[in-house]
């Protein structure tokens, strides 16, 4: 029972670990690819989940997350940024340094807070939710940090791979697996389709500063 | 089939058939057909007997949300047979979109019936999360370099704040977890609320500090309000009547479901001052961020935050005299300023811009719109004997009953938006008229009508009204 639990650790942690690997990335080629990295880890947390859980539901999740966030965003994704031949490098609004020390503070606070806060639950159910909430911060710091549009979609999806994490280690948690799923679908299907291609037809770029030029209460 | 079923079922089937229906007039008759049918299904459950069912809840609390929402919805949808046309003639929106719109805006009605009348945490996420990120595309309708941007930058902080709410609905999850085991159980609402008492107070706590910063998000707290202006300005006006009016609700009615449930446990924090505190900082945030607008649909979008943090400031101090007058203030605004955005929407059309500076001298030449759109600020702003004043003066009176210092801070705020109001839009009505103007043919039976709603509230509240909003207020605790 408890090398279950250690399997579940390592492929949560492994996904921190491409968490902290997506701040540093240079390049927008590689920044997809450590996503995709993330994603077929969280694939792999929620097939275990699946199993050790005996939930054979799940198994679907991880199928998703396979395919859609493993594979198919992130090629896609490449081919637009490659097809429209822009911004091959990140824009950075602070420096890899500061990033990465301001991401392990949030890591620290995640365990601090959980690991103090939830004693009442099932151990290893918080361990699992101290690291999902780690890489929902650490996604959300990426959004802050990363000023390009698609890494700022990047950094969110990658928030959503640690809800579902989360939502996967919270045992037995009915229909929002599933609904969240789809939900990532839905708004990848979404950002991907309505914003970077109307934001590449009005701006010929898809740097979010040249929005910010635009800020209608200066007209 | 129960009525709460057609409040949800019947904008969804209409976004279905909607959907189908190439043609405008075609439409917009099927919009508002749809939305008076909600209406009546909405009225019809205050009614009726409350149940509580496995999915489902309707009790004396989310009736009163309910009801606003299905009357607003149907109001807005006849403004915006008239306002929609306008946009096609003038070429602002291409035919087409026609089909998209109407669709949507009754798939966003649906999600926000949903979120209202579900008894389970993970529904009321999800019919929130949708009927947001439906906004979100209609925000973008117009595909102008502004819209564009307002709509980016909803929802990324939507999206944050839909992950940090689901992220606390999961903590709220496993704390109810050991009293009602795994599955749908503990997700349910009033099964929750039932055995708050033995949840672990330390998970409470922190998911509710997750529910505040994701809810908030979405109800316009300041600091976290930034898409709220943009998007206010940059859509259909009749979506930022529906923004302002309803969606803003339906968050703050997630966030006070929460906030009944922690309750129900004394050793966990008390959501009351961390609410205060945020109202009260929304409220003259905003107050003074009235003075420096230049676009009109944005002047009253920062009158929105000021409303909410006025409301989240009254639930904060609890109690069934604070709650009761917070539900009213809720209603007040609602219909104030979804009827503002109506307005708003015809000057807009009439000056051919949004900017204040260049809207002058209404009052000579549209005489009836100056009238309709004075008095509605006036409502706005708190003048008695609108319905805003009545319930603005219970919560600061109540307030001064209980913490006279703390009454001082929220009638500061409102003293600083009233001026801001009088002093930007004295212009706008009365000045002289300058630019182009143009006929104005739009409906006026949705303003009026809300006008007179507030002004009989104002004048007069019947007692059945009283006693239906105190036992709403008596659940909130």
């Amino acid at each position: 029972m408890t090398r279950g639990y250690e399997i579940s650790h390592l492929l949560a942690g492994a996904m921190l670990v491409t968490s902290f690997a997506l701040l540093y990335q240079e390049r927008i080629a590689a920044v997809l690819k450590t996503f995709a990295a993330q994603s077929i880890t969280l694939a792999l947390a929620v097939a275990w989940a699946a199993s050790s859980q005996d939930r054979p539901e799940l198994f679907i999740t991880s199928l998703i997350a396979l395919c859609l966030k493993g594979i198919v965003i992130p090629v896609a994704l490449h081919r637009t940024v490659v097809k429209l031949g822009i911004h091959r490098e990140v824009e950075k609004v602070v420096g890899v340094g500061i990033a990465l020390l301001v991401g392990l503070a949030l890591t620290g606070l995640a365990q601090a807070l959980l690991l103090k806060v939830a004693q009442g639950t099932a151990s290893h159910a918080r361990e699992d939710l101290a690291l999902a909430l780690a890489i929902i911060l650490l996604g959300f710091l990426m959004m802050i940090v990363r000023r390009n549009a698609v890494t700022q979609v990047v950094g969110f999806m990658s928030m959503e791979n640690g809800l579902i994490l989360a939502a996967t280690g919270a045992r037995g948690m009915p229909l929002v697996v599933e609904v969240s799923v789809a939900f990532s679908v839905l708004i990848a299907l979404f950002v991907f389709a309505v914003f970077v291609f109307r934001i590449r037809e009005r701006f010929d770029t898809i740097d979010i500063e040249a929005l910010d030029r635009m800020r209608g209460d200066t007209r | 089939m129960h009525t709460y079923q057609i409040v949800v079922l019947v904008p969804y089937a209409a976004a279905l058939g909607l959907a189908a229906i190439p043609g405008y007039r075609s439409g917009a008759i099927v919009n508002v057909l749809a939305s008076a049918v909600t209406l009546a299904a909405g009225l019809w459950l205050i009614g009726e007997e409350r149940t509580v069912g496995p999915y489902a809840i309707v009790d004396e609390f989310n009736v009163v949300f309910i009801a606003i929402n299905t009357l607003v919805g149907f109001t807005t949808s006849i403004f915006s047979a008239s306002y929609i046309g306008h946009e096609i003639k003038t070429g602002r929106l291409p035919p087409g979109f026609v089909r998209f719109y109407h669709a949507m805006f009754q798939a966003m009605m649906g999600s926000m019936n949903v979120a209202l009348v579900a008894n389970n945490i993970g529904l009321i996420w999800v019919g929130l999360e949708l009927a947001t990120l439906i906004t979100v595309v209609m925000v973008g309708l117009y595909r102008t370099p502004q819209s564009i941007e307002a709509a980016w930058k909803y929802f990324i902080l939507a999206s944050v704040g839909i992950s940090l709410a689901f992220f606390g609905t999961i903590l709220i999850y496993l704390a109810g977890q050991p009293a009602l085991g795994e599955g749908v159980p503990a997700m349910t609402w009033s099964l929750l609320q039932g055995v708050a008492a033995r949840m672990d107070p330390a998970i409470l706590d922190l998911a509710f500090i997750f529910l505040l910063i994701g809810y908030g998000t979405k109800i316009g707290l300041a600091p976290l309000h930034a898409w709220l202006p943009d998007a206010h300005a940059e859509g259909p006006t009749p979506i930022s009547a529906v923004l302002s009016g309803l969606l803003l609700n339906v968050a703050l009615y997630a966030l006070l479901r929460f906030k009944m449930l922690i309750a129900g446990q004394p050793a966990a924090l008390d959501p009351g001052p961390v609410m205060i505190v945020m109202g009260l900082v929304s409220l003259v945030f905003a107050a003074f961020m009235l003075y420096q607008r230049r676009d009109i649909k944005r002047l009253f979008a920062y009158s929105s935050i000021e409303h909410m943090g006025l409301m989240v400031f009254a639930f904060g101090m609890g109690g069934p005299l604070a709650n009761f007058a917070g539900l009213l203030h809720m209603v007040m605004h609602s219909l104030t300023k979804s009827g503002i955005f109506f307005a708003v929407g015809h000057v807009a059309q009439a000056k051919g811009t949004q900017r204040i500076a260049e809207i002058t001298g209404l009052s000579e030449t549209h005489p009836r719109l100056a009238v309709a759109f004075a008095l509605a600020v006036l409502a706005i702003s708190g003048m008695p004997p609108f319905g805003v004043f009545a319930s603005e003066f219970l919560i600061l009176t109540t307030t001064f009953a209980r913490e006279p210092w703390l009454a001082l801070l929220p009638a500061f705020g409102l003293l600083v938006g009233f001026g801001a109001l009088l002093m930007r839009l004295q212009n706008t009505i009365l000045g002289k008229p300058t630019g182009p103007s143009h006929r104005v043919d739009g409906s006026s039976v949705p303003i009026v009508l809300h006008l007179a709603l507030v002004l009989a509230a104002g004048i007069f509240l019947p007692a059945v009204l009283v006693a239906w909003f105190q036992r709403a207020a008596e659940l909130l605790g």
